[in-house]
């Protein structure tokens, strides 16, 4: 049944974190991108570093940043879906806690990630 | 007795999880690092992605495996999430859309894959 | 104190095979009362205006998953949805999605049999066990691993509300991936390698795209959502790991 999606909010928001992947898509190849003109050399590579500061970039990258963080927010959302009973102390945890605790790693993660840049930067 | 078929999808669905999962860790905070902060020259150092710094990263054995895996796995776990989108919006193009999606991942994982390892160690 | 008797409009998808190209909608007006179901709502119809109005029910308590139905668009058991939460608004009911409809409310449920009859619904021991032996002994922590799996009434709402079970209708689905992985999960049980074939195939776990709204809908709480998500990692070993050992999973 064709738009089967759009009868229920429900399934609207599944299609919505489903249509992420067009943006992780455009990201990765946004990096690809990157890499080619790291592989092309200094003045290639300059000129890119310029480039992401246009406006244009910045915009992109706010929406990359906003479909990319809603993804991450459904995936740890998901987990008392997705993933088998964790068991704590002979207690199945709650599904609230999983996905607390998947954030907590997202959070984690992001935070270890620009600490990391920040020392190999510094 | 009905002889079913094994389905293939377990090298694509694992692919997606990893792809989603380190999405999901490193998304977000790449974004800001790579489109944000150092574009607009926030919180970071300002030389954060310069040319020497980005090729000794790119050289390095576990940057270029960094820089691999975030392009490769986030492209795989995307076109297996748009090929089943495109089927349930109804377009049913099945193995075309397969070979289409899976084979612009494959193409971008083989291009990654070449300019990493042409930027040397 | 006398209060004016409220009317709820209630429009039912009609279908008689015998007479009808398709379906139609028909729109009843009931008098009710703020303690009366959906299902009650059908009654009063059947009773009153047209006792062609065919649905199935049963227990009126949601307990054998009999009356299930399309309530505005979202699969629901008519005898614990309740007239009052809608009034106001118009009431819709449609037979079960993703179901071949055999008249009015009544779908054609056998391929739905099929699914569970073909994931080998009973305790397959691990070796052969007599009489002698005695029962089996199964400690509590052994019998959470699969009791709430063991909930399902076979109501089918989950298929209803599965799209990819519309998309595809030999997906084997929630409630019977839920029903295997009771079994799966029964210490008592030894046939998980057998019951992986069907997992595995091409109709199995893998036609999911993990919407989630099986376990949504489903008035039990079984969540077959996660039976068949877990099972998914239980394929990709079984595919992966499969030329180390003979044993197990599907050609």
């Amino acid at each position: 049944m064709a738009g089967w999606w759009k009868k229920n909010p429900f399934y609207v928001e599944y299609m919505v974190h489903e249509a992420t992947a067009l943006f992780v898509t455009a990201y990765a190849f946004t990096l690809l991108f990157g890499l080619f003109r790291l592989a092309q050399g200094e003045v290639a590579w300059n000129g890119w570093l310029e480039a992401l500061k246009s406006p244009l970039s910045i915009v992109a990258h706010l929406v990359f940043l906003v479909a990319i963080f809603y993804h991450a927010f459904t995936w740890f959302k998901l987990f008392p879906l997705t993933m088998p009973p964790i068991m704590v102390g002979g207690k199945r945890l709650a599904p609230n806690v999983v996905v607390a605790g998947g954030c907590t790693a997202g959070v984690v993660a992001a935070l270890a990630l620009l600490g990391l840049v920040w020392r190999i930067a510094a | 007795m009905k002889i079913r078929k094994r389905s293939n999808a377990p090298i694509f669905w694992g692919l997606f999880g990893a792809g989603g999962m380190l999405a999901a860790l490193f998304g977000p905070m790449l974004v800001i690092i790579t489109g944000l902060l150092v574009p607009m020259g926030l919180l970071l150092p300002a030389d954060t992605m310069s040319h020497p710094k980005m090729l000794a990263f790119a050289q390095n054995f576990i940057g270029k495996g960094f820089i691999f895996a975030i392009i490769a796995l986030f492209v795989w776990h995307a076109m297996h999430r748009i090929y089943h989108s495109l089927h349930e919006i109804g377009i049913h193009a099945g193995l075309f859309a397969k070979l289409v999606c899976y084979g612009i991942a494959l193409i971008t994982t083989l291009i990654a894959a070449v300019l990493l390892l042409g930027l040397g160690f | 104190m006398s209060e004016t008797q409220k009317i709820i409009e209630i429009e039912i998808l009609r279908y008689k095979p015998e007479s009808d190209e398709a379906p139609h909608s028909e729109l009843y007006k009931v008098p009710f009362t703020d303690d009366m179901s959906v299902l009650q709502g059908a009654q009063y119809i059947k009773d009153n205006f047209d006792g062609s109005l065919t649905f199935r029910w049963s227990c009126r308590m949601a307990i054998c998953g009999s009356c299930g139905m399309m309530i505005n668009g979202i699969p629901k058991l008519s005898c614990e949805t309740f007239i009052r939460d809608y009034y106001p608004n118009r009431i819709s009911i449609e037979a079960m999605a993703n179901f071949p409809i055999e008249k009015d409310l009544v779908v054609d449920l056998s391929g739905f049999i099929e699914k569970l009859e073909s994931i080998q619904p009973y305790i397959i021991p691990k070796e052969p066990r007599t009489l002698e032996q005695g029962e089996y002994l199964q400690s509590p922590e052994e019998f959470n691993k699969y009791i709430k799996f063991t909930s399902c009434i076979n109501c089918t709402l989950c298929y209803a509300a599965c799209p990819q079970v519309g998309l595809n209708p030999d997906f084997i689905g929630p409630a019977a991936m839920a029903l295997l992985h009771r079994y799966n999960m029964d210490s008592r049980d030894g046939g998980s390698a057998q019951r992986m074939e069907l997992v595995a195939s091409e109709e199995g776990v893998y036609n999911c795209s993990a919407v989630g709204y099986c376990s949504e809908v489903c008035p039990k709480h079984v969540d077959p959502g996660n039976a068949v998500n877990i099972n998914k990692m239980n394929a990709a070993k079984d595919y992966f790991l499969r030329f180390l050992s003979p044993k197990g999973g599907s050609k």
